[in-house]
């Protein structure tokens, strides 16, 4: 499903541009500057032809034939996507056009970022083409300013407690995201506000594989388990579980066996580690004996060649739930070594 | 020099061997067949003894095929006889298209000598992830009615349905080659390799018969000095922070081994293809060359995965072989020790631990063997090792 949003917000760019550049990895935000970019020429022709190509595995000459000019009349929106990926023939075509606009001719050319086809984009920003940029949303503070972005669109407001909330729920996914702004618009009334966001998307959580090794280690045997349930259930791996649970392990090995007076800093110099994970392995330490360590690698390494299909006919999530017991009880009761 | 004379200790393999070239080369039907496998232990001389009869059958000399002088038989043992097809898995497994490919190959005359030959190494790597023998079924067909100029040469560890599909193997017939003796290693050492006579004496007792192991071991420094740091595993761990680290180091000293022994390769290959697309003489690539480019690389990503864990369970063989000795000297047999120059480590081992205990320990060995051969991390696998090593 592709929900570009109710009504494409007007760029403050010119539609009419002979060249429009749509560069970013976000492809939410890349569909809608493209559908606002065709909807702008169609307001100025509603008989407009558009066509959506991609520039990977195009033919050299497809693009020209396409802008060349019609019996008719009539405006043509020509919409590349991926001329990051280009050939070196397609490359030259587009030079070529952009180079030459024809009348009533308007590409769209996308490029999802990155240093790949850079020169092609140089070159259309040297003829002064437009450019929409799709930035990626990736923290959760960008998620939740995209959040809030969202329902000013649709001039609404949103509590912070609630954007906040809706990024806890479905963030690992822009167009979700996206997707249950708009459905809250549409079912709330006035301020959108963390009861209303509770309503329709409470428990649940996004986890990860390091998510569940986190709680684990910390002997949190219930949460690990209810982490890994979410987890399987919004699709993670089986095998990024076990590695997770793998590293942890081995990075709070590492750690446990250092003297204790070294820096964190120091500390991770000498065993190649960023700093953020031996401190997090220090502050998991506590309630962990060498013996404990070694038993739970043990377990896990079992746990690993199960979910790959050792023990034929296992089944990997019971596997894994008892891995996560194991190890959260491997740090409680190990005995003194 | 003999094409037989690399093959050492076999005698009887030879033998026949050469029996066969000859019956081949007076046309009579009895004596020669098309489909032949050849099991014996890694590094025994598998590919060496199949190389060897395919030299004997496209040999000039007719009355003693093999001689090892005449234009045939030199470019066989180079490599580069058009008459030969040496194949063996790009990656951890054959993959069925190649195999196919291969199997028209078969269909074709021998294009200057009187047979074609086609040898297939490591035939227990035709049995997929899957536990399936895809593969191997491909060839069934081919080589039980082969082509009347067509031999096939199977390589396989041992005749067991773990190792050569059984459906196959009954359609070949069969010469198995013995572990060969530490004195027949080290004496080829010495004449084919010219290695001085204590080191081709150590290397062909620490290998334990794997003759190109023996020939690394023998000529490569580096390679001592990894084995060494292995070997130093079982008595040095105490702790369990330095068992990660040990574990650590195992597997990137397989990983460093690994890349020494793919990198000229995967470089020649890469470069053969640069220039079949023309691409080291105009700068800009043509058409097509990025795909194929990438479908090297994917293809030389896999075979690496493949030598790295090859280099990583040979550092296990070694570990099973320390432990072996230990057990030896625990229970007082009266055997030769594969590890004569650590002897004082192995009987200070042997005096604090019991035969149980050893045993434990080469179970542990053998369960890293087992889980990195179904895919587990290797690092975490070798890591549950390591700390059962050091526990027990």
């Amino acid at each position: 499903m592709l929900d570009t949003g109710p009504v494409p917000s007007a760029p403050s760019l010119d539609p009419l541009a002979p060249v429009t550049l749509v560069v970013g990895p976000e492809e939410l935000l890349a569909s809608r500057a493209i559908a606002a970019t065709v909807a702008g020429i169609r307001l100025a022709d509603p008989g407009t032809q558009v066509h959506r190509l991609r520039a990977t595995g195009l033919e050299v000459g497809a693009i020209s034939a396409l802008a060349a000019p019609s019996l008719f009349g009539g405006h043509v929106a020509i919409v590349v996507e991926e001329v990051g990926e280009a050939a070196a023939g397609i490359v030259d075509e587009l030079r070529g056009l952009i180079a030459q606009p024809a009348d009533e001719v308007h590409l769209v050319l996308v490029h999802s970022g990155g240093a790949r086809g850079r020169p092609l984009l140089d070159a259309a920003r040297a003829s002064g083409a437009p450019e929409v940029p799709c930035p990626a949303v990736k923290s959760d503070r960008d998620k939740i300013a995209f959040v809030e972005a969202e329902f000013r669109r649709a001039h609404r407001s949103v509590t912070p407690g609630a954007a906040r909330a809706l990024v806890d729920a479905l963030g690992a996914n822009v167009r979700e995201l996206a997707a249950a702004c708009s459905q809250l618009v549409a079912d709330c009334e006035g301020r959108v506000d963390d009861t209303a966001v509770e309503r329709y998307h409470r428990g649940r959580v996004e986890a990860s594989g390091f998510d569940v090794a986190d709680a684990a280690l910390t002997g949190q045997a219930e949460r690990a388990l209810l982490l890994l349930r979410h987890a399987l259930a919004v699709g993670v791996a089986p095998v990024l579980v076990t590695s997770a649970l793998a590293s942890g392990l081995r990075t709070l090995a590492k750690v446990g066996s250092a003297r204790g007076g070294t820096k964190s800093v120091d500390l991770a110099r000498e065993l190649a580690l960023p700093p953020f994970l031996v401190d997090k392995a220090r502050r998991q330490l506590p309630g962990w004996t060498p013996g404990g360590i070694a038993a739970a690698i043990t377990v896990v390494a079992t746990a690993d060649a199960e979910v790959k299909g050792a023990g034929a006919g296992g089944d990997p999530a019971y596997a894994l739930e008892r891995t996560v017991l194991a190890v959260a009880s491997a740090r409680s009761t190990s005995p003194p070594r | 020099m003999s094409v037989w004379d690399d093959l050492v200790g076999q005698d009887e393999v030879v033998a026949v061997l050469r029996e066969a070239a000859r019956a081949a080369h007076a046309g009579a039907t009895a004596g020669m067949t098309n489909a032949w496998l050849i099991t014996g232990p890694p590094g025994s001389g598998r590919s060496t003894a199949a190389v060897a009869f395919a030299a004997a059958l496209l040999c000039e000399d007719l009355v003693d095929p093999g001689c090892g002088r005449c234009e045939a038989c030199r470019s066989v043992r180079a490599g580069s006889s058009p008459d030969v097809t040496v194949v063996s898995p790009a990656g951890a497994y054959y993959r069925v298209e190649p195999m196919r490919e291969l199997v028209a190959r078969a269909a074709w005359a021998p294009s200057g000598g009187r047979w074609q030959v086609i040898v297939c190494e490591d035939t227990d790597r035709m049995r997929g992830p899957d536990l399936r023998w895809a593969a191997a079924n491909v060839l069934l067909k081919a080589v039980e009615e082969p082509t009347a100029r067509t031999v096939w040469v199977l390589c396989a560890p041992s005749t067991s349905s773990e190792d050569v599909l059984p459906t196959i193997r009954s359609r070949c017939r069969h010469v198995g080659l013995r572990t060969p003796s530490t004195s027949a290693v080290a004496e080829l050492l010495v004449r084919r390799d010219g290695v001085d006579p204590s080191m081709a004496t150590f290397a062909a007792r620490a290998s334990q018969g794997h003759i190109g192991r023996a020939r690394r071991l023998a000529t490569d420094e580096q390679a001592r000095i990894r084995r060494r740091d292995v070997l130093a595993l079982p008595t040095s761990i105490a702790g369990v922070g330095e068992a990660i680290l040990a574990a650590e180091s195992l597997v990137s000293a397989a990983k460093v081994e690994a890349t020494e022994l793919s990198e000229v390769r995967d470089a020649a290959e890469t470069l053969a293809l640069r220039q079949a697309f023309g691409m080291e003489e105009r700068r800009r690539a043509p058409t097509g060359a990025a795909g194929a480019l990438r479908d090297l690389e994917a293809e030389q990503k896999r075979r690496g995965t493949r030598v790295q864990r090859d280099a990583l369970d040979l550092a296990l063989l070694d570990l099973l072989g320390f432990y072996r000795d230990v057990l030896v000297v625990a229970l007082g047999a009266d055997v030769e020790l594969v590890n004569a120059e650590l002897a004082d480590a192995v009987r200070r081992l042997a005096r604090t631990s019991t035969p149980e205990s050893v045993l434990g320990r080469v179970d542990a060995v053998g369960a890293c063997r087992a889980a990195i051969a179904s895919n587990v991390a290797p690092l975490l696998a070798v890591e549950a090792m390591v700390l059962a090593l050091r526990t027990g």
